[in-house]
């Protein structure tokens, strides 16, 4: 299944078979392995409760502040086992996340909300102030809201600020949980194009979980599907989409005509068989 | 001039005065509440142990004496010696940073994510703790304390009134001194939180916990840092309120008289917290003397009370409090 292309590029991220338990009770993750290329749009697709977004914890080390912890397993980033950092040392080395359901300080400015993404940077004014007018030319609808509460900006708007008070901490890796959350599908795709341009012209690694598995396939490179904490299928995206049990599962479409029950189990049972 | 209307100036006046020391107290709350959606009941003690400490180190007092003497059969009780006023404050601040650190590190690490209620019974339980110990650290009489603050009417003040209106107006040096501390402190905590990276960090903190971690902000750090700060508040309350009543443990009980001002000025505000002040100080003072004698006096044990159940009704987030950010 491997892209030529893929196995040259280096790994940046790497995790193996983690397994995530919630409360000291509750398992979330049952072994879920994946890589993530420098360079790469790596997307993380499934339903809800798949896991995605607490994979994305998981790397990012915001589990602990929510009872949950890396029992299993090890993630590594540059080689370097990293799960037992702080969520502030791994920004440092240049991973960060905008999570779910956008998480703006609603009671800071827009211009505040990116300044806080500069945070543990050492640098100067100018160097803050150049990344400022970056992120602004990324996201030109941020420079004229600058001024406002960030609480009062609209849904779309917030999304931004969420990513590009990401792009202020000068990051590597963005770890991207749901960007098309409660957005309209046009906004989405602006969104997804934007993510897209940061990528290629800025060199930007994305590991993005999404439920829109549409949207995600198209721009994306390869992908990952988690289903009950398990990883069932991984490819390049343009396999993906082409296959018949993710287009009828998750694409929603499927030459065939409709299925019967039965044929749902044999495809679960594979798809265990599978991981 | 009428008479009546020269001593309700006066006593405008001092109620003025009165204000600013609830508000020195109210701001250590606003800065916990803010930053960490902790409501600090300890705050308060938190005073009366920065006083006590304070006077402690002046005075050379071994600390836990009487303890020390009674299991060792010893008798200590000072080192015999009297520290400069301003070297004494700086220690007892670096005594209230290592309890911020210290009430951080035992308490709150553990309580990450409960329930503001929770949180609020741990302060309860720190508020007595702290009593208890202050007691025994440094011993439960009345202490004086003198850090060399001006005390005693002001006389030019005195003289110009009575040129004026041929009665001369009563302003204890003390409580301008207090006023003008708290207006140096209340600018540089508003500079502090919103011009400087660690205080815009501080209202990040304030609004998503887990947003602030994502962006590499170190919650225990802003949260150490915020109890410092109300610690070093509460030391410059207990100073003015030692200087001026002397350090008591009666000290403790003003924390109460912060809540109506917290209601009034909202929690969240800092510039809140001293206009509330200020009206429950010019209020209380203003109603005893025109309404008080009407009613039987005694009326500045309730009047800031009534007066935060009134806004309570109709303004629930107090004059300055943040607004609830409600998008529809």
């Amino acid at each position: 299944m491997l892209d030529a292309a893929e196995t040259q590029t280096e790994t940046l991220l790497e995790v193996n078979n983690i397994e995530v338990i919630y409360n000291h009770v509750i398992l979330v993750l049952k072994g879920v392995s994946l890589k993530v290329p420098k360079g790469g749009i790596t997307a993380l697709l499934g339903g809800n409760g798949a896991g995605k977004t607490t994979t994305l914890k998981a790397i990012s080390n915001l589990l602990a502040s929510e009872r949950g912890e890396v029992t299993k397993g090890n993630i590594q980033y540059r080689g370097e086992r990293v799960q037992d950092l702080n969520p502030s040392d791994l920004v440092k080395k240049g991973v960060i996340q905008v999570m779910e359901g956008r998480h703006c300080f609603e009671h800071l400015t827009v211009e505040e909300n990116l300044l806080t993404g500069a945070y543990t940077r050492g640098s100067s004014k100018s160097e803050i102030d150049a990344d400022l007018e970056m992120v602004y030319n990324y996201f030109p609808r941020l420079k004229e809201r600058r001024r406002s509460q960030a609480g009062y900006t609209s849904g779309g708007e917030q999304q931004m600020v969420a990513i590009g008070r990401a792009l202020m901490s000068r990051p590597e890796t963005i770890l991207l949980d749901e960007p098309s959350m409660g957005l309209a599908p046009q906004l989405v795709e602006q969104i997804f194009d934007i993510v897209k341009s940061l990528n290629e012209s800025e060199g930007y690694t994305f590991l993005l979980a999404e439920q829109n598995t549409n949207v995600a396939l198209r721009f994306a490179h390869y992908g990952y599907i988690l289903e009950n904490g398990r990883v069932v299928m991984d490819g390049p995206a343009k396999e993906l989409r082409e296959n018949p049990d993710v287009k009828e599962f998750y694409l929603g479409m499927s030459d065939e005509g409709r299925k019967s029950f039965r044929d749902v189990r044999s495809y679960r049972r594979r798809k265990r068989w599978l991981s | 001039m009428p008479d009546q209307l020269v001593f309700a100036m006066e006593v405008f006046l001092n109620g003025l005065m009165a204000g600013v020391l609830y508000a020195l107290v109210a701001l250590g709350f606003v800065l916990i509440y803010k930053a960490s959606g902790i409501f600090n009941y300890a705050q308060g003690v938190m005073a009366l142990f920065a006083a006590l400490t304070l006077v402690g180190i002046m005075e050379g007092q071994v600390p836990f004496s009487h303890l020390i003497n009674a299991v060792f059969g010893t008798d200590v009780h000072h080192f015999g010696w009297h520290m400069p006023a301003l070297v004494s404050i700086l220690l007892t601040m670096a005594v209230m940073v290592f309890l911020a650190w210290a009430v951080n590190k035992l308490i709150f690490n553990h309580l990450v994510n409960q329930e503001p209620i929770i949180l609020f019974m741990a302060t309860i339980g720190l508020a007595y703790f702290m009593e208890g110990f202050g007691d025994i650290m440094w011993g439960a009489d009345i202490k004086k304390l003198d850090v060399g603050l001006p005390q005693g009417i002001n006389i030019p003040i005195d003289e110009t009134t009575y040129g004026w209106f041929g009665y001369g107006f009563f302003i204890d040096n003390l409580d301008i001194v207090a006023t003008v501390i708290a207006a140096i402190l209340v600018v540089a905590l508003v500079i502090f939180s919103q011009y400087t990276k660690q205080g815009r960090a501080m209202r990040a903190v304030a609004d998503d916990h887990q947003a602030a971690l994502s962006v590499g902000i170190s919650l225990n750090f802003i949260w150490v840092m915020v109890w410092s700060l109300a610690g070093f508040v509460a030391l410059v309350a207990g100073i003015m309120w030692g200087t001026k009543s002397g350090v008591q443990f009666s000290l403790s009980l003003i924390a109460l008289k912060a809540l109506p001002v917290l209601m009034l000025g909202g929690f969240t505000s800092i510039p809140g917290a001293i206009v509330g002040g200020l009206i429950i100080g010019v209020g209380e003072k203003l109603f005893e003397f025109s309404v008080g004698p009407l009613i039987g006096g005694a009326t500045e044990n309730w009047f800031a009370y009534v007066l935060a159940l009134i806004f309570l009704v109709f303004r629930p987030q107090g004059l300055f409090g943040e607004k609830i950010i409600e998008r529809v």
